[in-house]
């Protein structure tokens, strides 16, 4: 450290008394780094990089976001409907936890692939794992935040893991829900650890970082770096190589975020949270689920030990054996390169994490449970039995003299990528696969497609539908008169729709309520006062409220498309169904207490449209697209002017990068 | 981008040339782009658009008083509507404006003579100056007076004594009848 000198004379005085030029210089530009690095190196530097995404995108909506079970939900939908860009903030957040996790999963396996925690890395590793530990703590406390369904009910299922142990397991969950049940207290400290936790991460990151400055980097050889000649300064050449990476990286992430942001959630956390009804399917976010799995697979009693606590256990061993891993393979060799044996084990025990995963995303039945339960027993046997016995029977290749070889192809890095997604998809198709194939309209909708948008015309005649026929019943509670602009509507005539109902505003002046026309400014009026009025109304079922509708259900637009079509006047032969209901096709379990409404010309197009049935459907369904995702248009037009500016950026970093390892190569 | 490498290769300074060019350009593409997406994050912390939608409230006047004053809430300010009496307006037209700290003619700040409509926050820190209850000490000129930093405004709410630099100000307000006026 002591060579540091600058010609700046301010520069010299602030370093003679507080050392921050020189170690910077010392580890972040002179830092020797082996010269083979091939891009599975990059994810370190793209996982800090998504932590400091993750915290300023979580500042800004922490400004906005009520930590309160009765304002949680609705504080959430104004930082996406009237928070100016709280749209991008949150869908940055939300898929950033996701992305998050690839990019550490990633990092992990290439730790695993070449041996990256043996000596002298242990205590690196150890961290490491420390930080993916506070990770989980984290995604999963902000998972509870948006106090929807899954919310609420994934707060429910892992805090009652704790119950499992014996004598002061209930205490435990009691301590952690400061009551009787998920309820306010448990949300305000929720809300509070979060907030603190990837704090704490970044910590852990420098400490993680430190080490690593310490004992340097492995490499895909797997050898020590013997002299200069093996190593190349970290700054340039990582620098622009890391660059680059998060140039491609922003254009995977923010292709979510812009054109899916909803493909990694549940649809069920649309849907406030409800203390009363829990939903028929519930998964953890998809990080967890190979853990889940793990889980569930624990199912027969033993003396002193029940299944709830077998699965527990197993859980927590299943993430905490990672800590011996240095100790428990044998194997005095480190990269997979040199190791014929490992490198297959390797991508077995990585296909076998993959199918935990899946079997965690599906309902525990059948096949996969006896699944489930098998790669369980080859986790912990991979662990446990295959990798100390692989150290004495494998006979690795002669390993190299020194770092030369050329660097790795940036190929495999697709390859892994579409394996990862593959399984990833595969639980997003586990959730969706269930009921009947919906109907799809002969015209697709017009906000489909990477620059669909809603269409003006559509949407007027579906606020029309919903005007004078859905909203005798349903509410709409969090779009607001004034947002009817966005379709079309002028300033007087949203003047004119509000006044058709009243509010009731006040105290007074003399302490009184009173009731005074709508304005722009209130949001929809409900038909019914409260939801118990809905229910009486309606024969004891609630209409439920429409906002979010669309998204609230898988495949929510050809969902709601399909139900209103999907009645017949009488259920077919051999189906019951109970006074006062109607036979639909596609509601869970057919007997729906909304009556069939939708048919051919039941309002008048001020347009002249033909009002079709099939017509009033697909126009009511856009409208509800819009009331679901009022940002859609927005969200997609700024998309592809980030795709651009991403691609030309990307483009340029790769052609420097290529400038300046044209020597090293 | 393989023919990039090889056009690079004759000497080189004409390498150097090319990677100085491609990193002030990639720089200054890189600055552009980290300054754009900073926008968001710092818009987010302007008011929302519900909190726009707010921005006006419908005062009835037809209770008040000749002499007595009203609060009432606009935009989460307190907004001082003050019925006034002909000696207060007649002060408040004396006065020689070229004298004032912050001149300002008294048929400039109010649409009808007889209503005074002001902002009521002190221009010097914030605080709700005291004048609207009779029993309210006013200050030396008969209008208000903050008891923060003792700042005196006039029966038009001008700055006549203490350390606030303008005016208490007159919000954007029209009289919908006659006996509601809308601010905002």
């Amino acid at each position: 450290m002591s060579d540091f000198k600058s010609n700046n004379k301010v520069v010299n005085w602030i370093d003679s008394r507080l050392p921050i030029f020189s170690m910077m210089q010392h580890s972040a530009i002179d830092y020797p780094t082996p010269r083979n690095l091939n891009y599975w190196w990059n994810f370190g530097s793209l996982a800090a990089v998504m932590l400091i995404i993750m915290i300023l995108t979580g500042l800004f909506l922490a400004m906005n976001y009520s930590s309160h079970t009765s304002l949680a939900f609705d504080s959430v939908e104004r930082i996406m409907r009237d928070v100016n860009y709280g749209w991008l903030l949150r869908y940055l957040h939300a898929n950033g936890a996701s992305m998050f996790f690839i990019l550490v999963y990633i990092h992990i396996f290439r730790g695993l692939y070449y041996g990256s925690y043996k000596a002298p890395r242990e205590i690196l590793w150890f961290v490491g794992i420390a930080i993916y530990l506070a990770m989980m703590a984290t995604g999963f406390l902000g998972y509870v935040l948006p106090w929807g369904q899954m919310s609420f009910w994934g707060a429910t299922v892992i805090t009652n893991l704790f119950s499992a142990f014996p004598l002061v397991g209930e205490h435990i969950v009691t301590l952690l829900w400061g009551g009787f049940s998920v309820d306010n207290p448990t949300l305000n400290r929720f809300f509070a650890l979060h907030f603190l936790l990837p704090f704490v991460i970044l910590g852990l990151v420098v400490v993680h970082v430190w080490a690593l400055h310490t004992v340097k980097s492995n490499n895909p050889l797997g050898i020590d770096m013997k002299g200069p000649q093996d190593s190349i300064p970290f700054h340039p050449y990582y620098t622009i190589k890391d660059l680059f990476g998060i140039g491609l990286f922003l254009m995977f992430y923010l292709g979510f975020v812009f054109w899916a942001p909803n493909f990694f959630g549940e649809p069920d956390n649309y849907i406030p949270a409800n203390p009363m009804v829990t939903p028929p399917h519930i998964v953890p976010e998809w990080y967890y689920l190979p853990f889940y799995a793990i889980l569930r697979s624990f199912t027969f009693d033993l003396p002193f030990l029940p299944a709830k606590l077998q699965g527990v256990l197993a859980m927590f061993s299943a993430i905490l054996i990672l800590f011996a891993l240095p100790w428990l393979d044998t194997s005095k060799v480190r990269s997979a390169k040199f190791r014929p044996l490992y490198r297959q084990f390797f991508w077995l025990f990585f296909v076998n994490a993959m199918v935990l995963g899946y079997v965690g995303g599906m309902p525990a039945e059948g096949i996969l449970v006896r699944l489930g339960q098998f790669c369980t027993a080859y986790y912990f046997a991979h662990f446990l039995v295959i990798l100390p016995l692989l150290g004495k029977i494998e006979k690795p290749k002669a390993l190299p003299a020194s770092i030369s070889s050329p660097v790795v192809k940036a190929a495999a890095l697709g390859v892994m990528i579409l394996v990862g997604l593959a399984g990833f998809s595969g639980q997003a198709l586990a959730s969706g696969g269930q009921g009947p194939e919906l109907k799809k309209p002969a015209q697709p909708f017009s906000w489909e497609g990477v620059f669909g948008k809603h269409d003006k015309a559509t949407l007027k005649r579906g606020y029309q539908v919903f005007h004078d026929v859905c909203s005798a019943c349903h509410s709409m509670k969090l779009v607001a008169y004034r947002n009817l602009a966005d379709i079309g509507f002028t300033a007087d005539e949203i003047k004119a729709l509000a006044a058709e109902k009243e509010v009731t505003d006040g105290p007074n002046d003399e302490g009184a309520m009173f009731q005074r026309p709508a304005r722009a400014s209130d949001k929809f009026v409900p038909p019914f006062p409260n939801d118990k009025a809905a229910q009486a109304a309606n024969g004891g079922a609630l209409p439920p409220d429409l906002s979010l509708m669309n998204k609230a259900r898988v495949k929510g637009p050809y969902y709601v498309y399909s139900l209103m079509l999907g009645y017949e006047d009488a259920p077919p032969a051999g189906v019951t169904i109970p006074e006062g209901k109607m036979f639909n096709h596609y509601f869970p379990g057919n007997a729906i207490s909304m009556p069939m409404v939708v048919s051919d010309d039941i309002v008048t197009y001020a347009d002249g449209t033909k009002a079709t049935k099939e017509q009033i459907a697909y126009d009511v369904v856009t409208f509800l697209n819009w009331a679901a995702e009022p940002e859609l248009d927005a969200r997609k037009s700024m998309g592809a002017k980030v795709m651009v500016f991403l691609a030309l950026i990307t483009a340029m970093l790769y052609a420097l990068k290529r400038q300046i390892w044209k020597d090293v190569h | 981008m393989a023919d990039q490498a090889h056009n690079a290769q004759p000497s080189s300074v004409d390498g150097q040339t090319r990677r100085d060019f491609l990193l002030y350009a990639t720089s200054a593409v890189g600055a552009v782009g980290t300054g754009l997406a900073l926008w968001p994050f710092v818009h987010s912390m302007n008011p929302a658009a519900d909190t726009l939608a707010l921005s006006t409230t419908d005062v009835d006047i037809s209770t008040i008083q000749p002499g007595q004053s009203v609060t009432i809430v606009w935009r989460g300010k307190p907004v001082f509507v003050r019925r006034r009496l002909p000696e207060e307006i007649a002060d408040a037209g004396k006065v020689n404006i070229a004298e004032l700290r912050d001149p300002q003619a008294d048929a400039d700040r109010a649409k009808k003579a007889e209503w005074l409509i002001l902002i009521g926050v002190c221009t010097h820190l914030g605080c709700v100056p005291l004048g609207q209850k009779p029993a309210d000490p006013r200050g030396e000129f008969g209008g208000w007076f903050c008891p923060c930093h003792g700042s005196h405004y006039d029966t038009s709410g001008r700055i006549r004594k203490g350390p606030a630099p303008a005016n208490l100000p007159v919000p954007p307000y029209q009289f919908t009848s006659d006996t509601t006026v809308r601010i905002g």
